[in-house]
């Protein structure tokens, strides 16, 4: 379904350019769910942006759903692909009602005529278990799960193949998240949608995901499923050092930490 | 409600019965609730969500809620002083030099236009009658003290030129660099990556082992608390519904904590659907 | 990170003040938690700004002066029944009386009606030169904050070329030019005042441009044209509506101080500023010739500035 190959993202020019991606990799079979895996800095979400299309200076290769992508992407794209981002205060207009916010790709992909677009709101807000009630309300009288459920809704409604998911659930309250991920979870299997996920937490990759690639600096490290990341069998050791990290506070381990450059 | 360590000499803090409420248009909010600890020379973790008035409660400690805001407490008493009865000239005198907090972000809360080392020398001149020069060496020997490998280089660069880990690391110099006896840390490490908060984390560990400090330690994240901290209060709508030694984490009983220690995902341990939280309206007004 | 607003738990309860359900139908209606449709969503946020609003007593008072404002300019010719620019050389420069509330000017014209009659005039300037300028120095900013580039710097030096000159210097060129009168003047004032709202507009762009909801709205295929029309404007009317605010007591100052020089409204037109000027002769004898249409202007510029705060603060941005 998506294929990337050997990408390569450099800002600025010359002594003062940033080299955020070098060379990454990877490919996801349709209906998979592929983490990316890494800390600040390790260019993860500048992978995803070029995914998107959001960024378009890149170089190597990009092909999604067999066709090879460039700079631009056209708007059989942009159906095909959606995203959800990270902050559920601010992927939403601020003046910008529910039902505006999914109104807007409908129009703009001319998919519907009056009562069809009334149709696929609803039906969108009730995929992700919100009611009617919500659909004339503002972003400041939702809370933050209730948002990041309309950011998914807004995803869904033109019921793409491909869903890219910025760090979805960081930015939420710990018992929201479980909610977020199971929601997540069951939108893939009932549609079966692809997804790239894009997160630093390794709890939430191992529940989402089949395979993950770590990145650092840039670069892939190293790439396995989730079963082997589950038996503690990764074998670069930056990702058992992410590992050991993420299962929790160890003063022996601390001292073990390398810096990987 | 108070969780009384078990071989503790006199507790560095003492709070019972604190009420912190905001009067605002709508009615008045109540941010905490009756809430009462006690906190020794050890690592306390309170955790909770958003709305569950655990950093009011930090801030309150040090009395740094301002009006409308309104602190009550029947005992807010640490070294034996009863915080509530100071005037702002006094309780200026433990803030900072007694008891100290860190916040979550550094880019935040250092001053953008001086360097960290003066910062970090100007909190020590704060406290302590010191020349400019004795306050400089304090300050690199508090940059190495927070594994800080080229302090005299660090002491020259602007917040802004600092990664986020070393500018929380600034941070803690500068909190701790006065010798408080009490550190409240507020989601000190949440903006860190991963590997930076476990660094960043054996530091205060540290702290308190070698220097007899105590450590208030506020998070949201329920593992990290349970792996770092010695003991556990679990804040619910402005009320403590559960305290209890980290280790005892996982016999926890009140169903507001079992539900939340449930409902984390874990790599070791996969699940088809995460058990969702539900709450029940009676968890705000009972004790457990 | 933790959002720092309330999320999905609430702090304890929240005591009402003052108990008592709404008293009207329409009331719980506009304030209801599930709108039913976008209209009465709409409604129901400019209500409760509305209700912001009206706790200001500032703000209130900036509104009053406004309004009567707007009443007086409509129903001038009820309010007297002297006509403004009928002249009774017997009874010039009378002082203040109970037949003359202000007292009459040089030609015995009564100040009191021509005061009435000159707010239309002020309205009129201030509406034209508002509804004019404003969607345009709008469209203009947003346009080059979003689009950047070639586009963003061809506008901003055009914008530039109009900011460097002083609003009065410019505006008396433009009359030179096109001869004085009130719509000149108008069209003078318009030229040398749209370009802070187009700087102001880019500004604000720049900053939404990088929302993560304008990049949610690109990936859905959006082109610029509703991006920058649908997207971004909404966001920046609320500034844009604070500097109209203020800018109107600096827009009624400079249709004045074009009146005072003769080269806004002719007489006998009854213009607020004309007068002023006219009456300067006489200013320490008869003081009230002057001094009284310079109080009106006084009053309603403070009036727009009063308006403009309380709309800030109801506008601010952190509550959207």
């Amino acid at each position: 379904m998506i294929t990337v190959g050997d990408l390569r993202v450099t800002f600025g020019h010359g002594a003062s350019a940033v080299h955020a991606v070098r060379g990454i990799s990877f490919h996801v079979e349709e209906g998979g769910a592929y983490g990316l895996v890494g800390e600040s800095g390790s260019g993860k979400t500048t992978v995803l942006r070029v995914l998107s299309g959001l960024l378009g200076t890149w170089e190597g290769r990009l092909a999604v759903g067999g066709q090879e992508q460039g700079a631009r992407r056209d708007r059989a794209f942009h159906k095909m692909v959606q995203m959800v981002f990270q902050d559920p205060y601010g992927s939403l207009h601020p003046r910008h009602t529910v039902d505006r916010a999914l109104a807007e790709p409908i129009a703009i992909h001319r998919l519907g005529r009056q009562g069809d677009s009334s149709r696929r709101i609803v039906r969108a807000l009730d995929e992700v278990g919100l009611g009617p009630a919500f659909r004339f309300r503002y972003p400041h009288q939702l809370s933050g799960g209730q948002r990041q459920r309309v950011a998914i809704a807004r995803a869904l409604v033109l019921e793409p193949r491909v869903l890219l998911l910025d760090e979805p659930t960081s930015s939420l309250d710990v018992s929201i998240q479980a909610e977020v991920l199971n929601l997540l979870a069951r939108l893939r299997r009932e549609h079966r949608l692809t997804y790239v996920l894009v997160t630093h937490n390794l709890a939430v990759v191992a529940h989402l995901c089949e395979r993950l690639g770590v990145m650092n600096l840039g670069r892939m490290v190293e790439e396995l499923t989730v079963a082997e990341l589950r038996a503690a069998e990764p074998r670069e050791p930056y990702t058992r050092q992410l590992l050991r990290a993420s299962l929790g506070y160890d003063r022996r381990a601390v001292d073990a930490l390398e810096t990987f450059d | 409600m108070e969780a009384a360590p078990r071989s503790e000499p006199a507790p560095l803090l003492r709070v019972e019965d604190l009420w912190v409420r905001f009067p605002g248009r709508m009615g008045v909010v109540e941010a905490v609730r009756g809430v009462g600890f006690t906190v020794g020379r050890e690592k306390l973790g309170i955790v909770g969500e958003s709305g569950s008035g655990k950093t009011v409660t930090g801030r309150a400690i040090l009395r740094l809620v301002l009006p409308p805001g309104l602190v009550t407490a029947r005992r807010l008493v640490f070294d034996g002083q009863d915080l509530l009865a100071l005037n702002e000239a006094a309780m200026r005198g433990i803030r900072g030099r007694r008891i100290s907090m860190v916040m979550q972000d550094p880019k935040f809360s250092l001053n953008p236009v001086m360097t960290v080392g003066s910062q970090v020398a100007e909190a020590y001149r704060m406290h302590a009658d010191a020349s400019l020069e004795e306050a400089r060496r304090r300050t690199l020997e508090m940059l190495a003290a927070v594994k800080i490998r080229d302090p005299e280089r660090v002491y020259r660069l602007y917040p802004h030129e600092v990664s986020g880990g070393m500018g929380q690391r600034v941070m803690i110099a500068m909190m701790l660099i006065p010798g408080p006896d009490l550190l409240i840390a507020d989601e000190p490490t949440s903006a860190l990556d991963v590997t930076v908060q476990m660094q960043v984390l054996a530091i205060l560990d540290d702290l308190v082992t070698q220097q007899g400090m105590g450590l208030v330690f506020v998070s949201h994240d329920l593992n990290l608390v349970a792996s770092f901290c010695d003991r556990i209060l679990v804040m619910y709508a402005g009320r403590i519904v559960e305290t209890c030694r980290a280790s005892e984490l996982q016999q926890a009983r009140h169903p507001y904590t079992r539900g939340l220690l449930q409902s984390l995902p874990r790599v070791d341990r996969p699940v088809a659907e995460l058990p969702v939280l539900q709450r029940d309206p009676a968890w705000q007004d009972a004790f457990p | 990170m933790i959002p720092p607003a309330i999320g999905d738990q609430r702090a304890g309860e929240v005591m009402p003040l003052s108990s008592g359900r709404p008293r009207h139908a329409w009331r719980a209606w506009l304030l209801t938690e599930t709108p039913g449709s976008r209209a009465q969503a709409r409604l129901g946020q400019a209500y409760v700004a509305w209700l912001g609003f009206r706790r200001n007593p500032l703000a209130m008072a900036g509104l009053t002066i406004l309004v009567v404002l707007v009443l007086v300019a409509v129903l001038a010719p009820v309010l007297t029944h002297q006509s403004p620019v009928s002249q009774e050389l017997g009874r010039r420069l009378q002082p203040p009386s109970a037949a003359y509330w202000f007292g009459t000017d040089e030609l015995g014209r009564d100040i009191y009606t021509r005061i009435l009659y000159g707010s239309r005039i002020t309205l009129l300037i201030v509406g034209l030169v508002v509804v004019s300028v404003a969607p345009v120095g709008l469209l203009i900013g947003t346009v080059a904050g979003y689009m950047g580039g070639a586009v963003d710097v061809v506008l901003m030096r055009m914008t530039d070329v109009f900011l460097a000159f002083p609003r009065l210097i410019l505006a008396l060129a433009f009359v030179s030019a096109l001869g004085p009168g009130i719509e000149n003047a108008v069209i003078a004032i318009a030229c040398t005042a749209w370009p802070p709202y187009a700087r102001v507009a880019r500004a604000e762009t720049l900053t939404i441009r990088n929302s993560d909801f304008i990049a949610a709205v690109r990936l859905q295929g959006a082109g610029p044209l509703r991006i920058v029309l649908g997207h971004v404007v909404p966001l920046c009317t609320s500034s844009l509506i604070v500097r109209v605010g203020y800018d109107m007591a600096g827009i009624i100052l400079t249709a004045a101080g074009l009146g005072f020089l003769g080269l806004g409204a002719q007489p006998p037109s009854p213009e607020w500023g004309a007068m002023i000027s006219s009456g300067r002769k006489f200013l320490l004898d008869q003081w009230w010739v002057a001094t009284i249409p310079g109080a009106a202007i006084l009053v309603v510029s403070l009036g727009f500035n009063l308006l403009g705060d309380g709309i800030r603060d109801v506008l601010d941005p952190k509550q959207g």
